[in-house]
């Protein structure tokens, strides 16, 4: 499809009044989910602009997810695999790696917890702030996969809230990488709202 | 490849097993005749127990500590390992077990001590340092009290959990739970060089971990500073303990190799090699040469995966990412190589006992091939970019030293003690796998330090890759891949389908489970890390009585509060790094 001149060159998502983003929109630049054209019918009056904003910020929340790796065992060799030179996950924008939770916004529990360790879990989340997402990585973080045992934690729902489960054992990077894109999708079409 | 190919045409006539049927090593007249000699120089109260694999010696609780300081003084001096047996209907419920290694002598030796519940044994932390940890570590999980030791808490479970976990009357998803007010403070003990130093500094304690970006999983490192300079530290484990030894006896015998893959996972082949080896040997049994040829070349590819990691990683918290990302593409074709084969990168669990699960695939040596003529040019190049690198060498020459005295002491093996000057290497001592027939050299470093360690890995990897050329060249021997016994192999599904005695194999083999005979054995293998020994004990019945495992990181991950007392923070971050301490195999 032939991309439209923009009306409005001065803003940032230049779009023509009552059209959907996705016909005017250069491509790949302004593609904003969870806006059909009847909504944007509905919201071209004044209420257009609030809505605009919370979903520019959710697009952009999406787009640069910071992670911290709370990596315990075998999965975080396969976070390793997906953020070095092979799967590369700068393509989607995640690879800005944090080991402080004060600078992350996307905790990615990778490994088996274990009693041990599940307070320092939490703590952890907890340190994180607003907005946090939280990817449980492998099937031992899910559910304790096949470590039905006196000290391993069945699941860190248990613990704190998870926002996507990876399944696996270890997932492939490939899956990890599936998980964060569908992580973005939830945060770009507004699924996730806490604090 | 077919399923056909994985088993033999002649169909098995041996004898069936009978259950319960007692286990006769192959070696027993030897370590007999040897443990006569060493009873000979000990106690009289120390009394033999024949027919075992390894020279085996009961020895009553109040001599252990003589009998031990008299075979250090014989030449056994590497304490390899301490574990727990529980038999719960035995008067003397417990067994504490020794193993000792000589180097000179190359030769193993075994203590029992019988322990009655409530009893205490005399500490041997005095003898050897490395028991310091492991008699923690069988109080953790059987409750054994260790008279005289300096240190007696639990290890691997938390401060709130109660029982004892290894115990038989233990139920295995018995949990407790462990809140943050629980936590207790650990308070490092200043070195006694550093106690009445004054200084101008405030001394500060310091918690690095459990989630620290330079753990690599999950250690808790708390260190004394003054000033930069550590002068107290103190070490926790625990934080990854996933009860890999009490799942085992929940499992069948081919169900633990999945678990095995788990210890050390960053070469878990290598620890299914251990496993399988180990319950073959108690079989009784060998794997087809085709079967041996390919587990010892995806060993080696292991090997080199597991170094590149370390390195990698190591040169990453020195601030080198560049060597990680380089790295990383060669050990992804590695693993791209393990696919191949059987469908799984990290965690393959390829083999099986008697042989492996799927054949290689027909360019299985073509692929190799062209990753030994590309590996030597990635490792040449990083070598190139740090090892003669004013920054990176003198951050590592010198740091984290230990001495080759203080390292046999703990137990070390694998690179770390090589790098102490000791060539000790299983794949020379105790050839498996026909290492013994490969032309190759144990790579030894002088020095103890940092630098000594990336130096031995960088030529282990070079070693490998001679073995693996030479691998490739004899070419992949003909046959099956799997032993031709329906009491350990799964028939073909063709033939579970069409015929009534194969229908009647699965059915058993898989509602049975392999049935070893009854008796205890151990083996070991070359880990990344050093000796990976898998001891497993056998009641006749489908699921292991014990397994144990000897993790080569737990005694070296033990020394590391010693060898970074009176350095600095970032040299403790470079000296663990090259440690290579894998959180899994750590804490079982």
């Amino acid at each position: 499809m032939p991309v439209k001149r923009i009306e409005h060159p001065e803003s940032i998502i230049p779009r023509q009044v009552g059209v959907a983003p996705g016909e005017v929109a250069e491509k790949g630049l302004l593609t904003l989910p969870g806006e059909s054209e009847r909504e944007v019918e509905d919201l071209a009056g004044a209420s257009y602009l609030t809505t605009r904003v919370d979903t520019l910020v959710n697009w952009a929340r999406g787009n640069s997810l910071w992670p911290l790796p709370f990596g315990t065992a075998c999965c975080a060799i396969e976070f390793m695999s997906m953020v070095s030179s092979h799967y590369d996950i700068a393509r989607f924008g995640a690879e800005v790696v944090r080991f402080s939770p004060r600078q992350a916004d996307l905790l990615i529990v990778a490994g088996t917890i274990v009693d041990k360790i599940a307070p320092v879990l939490k703590k952890i989340y907890e340190q994180m702030p607003e907005p946090k997402y939280v990817i449980s990585m492998g099937a031992c973080a899910c559910s304790g996969g096949f470590y039905r045992a006196y000290h391993v934690v069945q699941g860190i729902d248990e613990i704190i809230p998870v926002d996507i489960w990876v399944p696996g054992c270890p997932p492939t990077p490939e899956g990890l990488m599936y998980g964060i894109l569908k992580l973005a999708e939830k945060i770009k079409r507004g699924e996730i709202k806490r604090g | 490849m077919s399923t056909l190919t994985k088993f033999s045409s002649i169909p098995y006539t041996g004898p069936a097993p009978t259950n319960r049927q007692p286990y006769v090593p192959v070696d027993a007249p030897a370590a007999d005749a040897r443990g006569a000699e060493l009873k000979a120089e000990l106690p009289e109260s120390v009394a033999q127990e024949a027919g075992q694999d390894l020279p085996t010696l009961v020895v009553p609780k109040e001599d252990i500590v003589s009998v031990l300081g008299n075979l250090k003084s014989a030449g056994y001096n590497l304490p390899l390992d301490l574990w727990g047996v529980d038999y719960p209907r035995r008067e003397q419920r417990f067994d504490v077990m020794y193993q000792l290694y000589s180097i000179d002598k190359n030769e193993r030796v075994r203590l029992k001590v019988p322990v009655a519940e409530g009893e205490k044994v005399p500490t041997a932390s005095g003898v050897f340092k490395g028991y310091d940890w492991y008699e923690r570590e069988v109080f953790d999980m059987y409750g054994v009290r260790f008279d005289g030791h300096p240190n007696l808490r639990r290890i691997l479970t938390h401060e709130m959990f109660q029982g004892h976990a290894l115990r038989k009357d233990y139920d295995p998803g018995q949990r407790w739970l462990l809140s943050e007010k629980d936590i207790s403070v650990l308070t490092p003990k200043v070195a006694p060089q550093f106690e009445n130093v004054d200084t101008d500094f405030e001394r500060v304690t310091l918690n690095l971990g459990p989630s620290h970006p330079a753990t690599h999983g999950t250690l808790r490192i708390v260190v004394t500073l003054d000033g930069e300079t550590i002068i107290g530290a103190d070490t926790e484990i625990g934080y990854l303990h996933r009860c890999f030894e009490k799942m085992s006896e929940t499992h069948t015998y081919q169900q633990v190799i999945p678990y095995t893959d788990r210890l050390n996972y960053c070469s878990a082949i290598i620890n299914n090699v251990g496993y399988c080896l180990t319950v073959e040997k108690l079989l009784g049994i060998q794997a087809p040469e085709r079967a041996q040829h390919i587990r010892l070349m995806l060993s080696e590819f292991m090997r080199i995966a597991d170094h590149i990691i370390c390195i990698g990683t190591n040169l990453v918290d020195m601030g080198a990412l560049t060597n990680f990302w380089y790295l990383f593409q060669p050990r992804e074709e590695i693993l791209g190589l393990v696919e191949s084969c059987c469908g799984a990168r990290l965690l393959p669990s390829y083999l099986r006992i008697g042989g492996l699960a799927l054949d290689a695939p027909a360019d299985f040596l073509r692929n190799c091939q062209t990753l030994v003529d590309k590996l030597p040019k990635f490792i040449d190049e990083v070598e190139r970019l740090v090892m003669r690198n004013r920054i990176f060498t003198d951050r590592v020459q010198g740091v984290g030293v230990i001495s080759p005295a203080d390292a046999l002491s703990y137990g070390f093996t694998g690179p770390c003690l090589r790098a102490c000057g000791i060539p000790f290497d299983v794949r020379k001592s105790n050839p498996y796998l026909g290492y013994e027939t490969y032309d190759w050299q144990v790579p030894v470093a002088e020095g103890g330090d940092t630098y000594a360690r990336f130096l031995v890995r960088f030529e282990e990897m070079r070693q490998s890759l001679r073995i693996l050329q030479q691998a490739i060249n004899r070419g992949l021997p003909a046959g099956p891949v799997m032993v031709d016994n329906p009491y350990v192999a799964l028939p073909p599904k063709e033939k579970v389908y069409n015929e009534m005695e194969s229908l009647i194999y699965h059915f058993k083999l898989i509602m049975h489970g392999i049935q070893p005979p009854v008796g205890e054995t151990y083996f070991q293998v070359e880990g990344g890390n050093g000796e990976v020994g898998f001891y497993v004990v056998s009641d006749g019945t489908k699921n292991p009585y014990r397994v144990r495992v000897r993790p080569p990181c737990f005694p070296i991950f033990e020394a590391y509060a010693e060898m970074i007392t009176g350095q600095t923070i970032p040299d403790a971050i470079a000296a663990l790094g090259s440690l290579n301490i894998i959180a899994g195999e750590l804490d079982h």
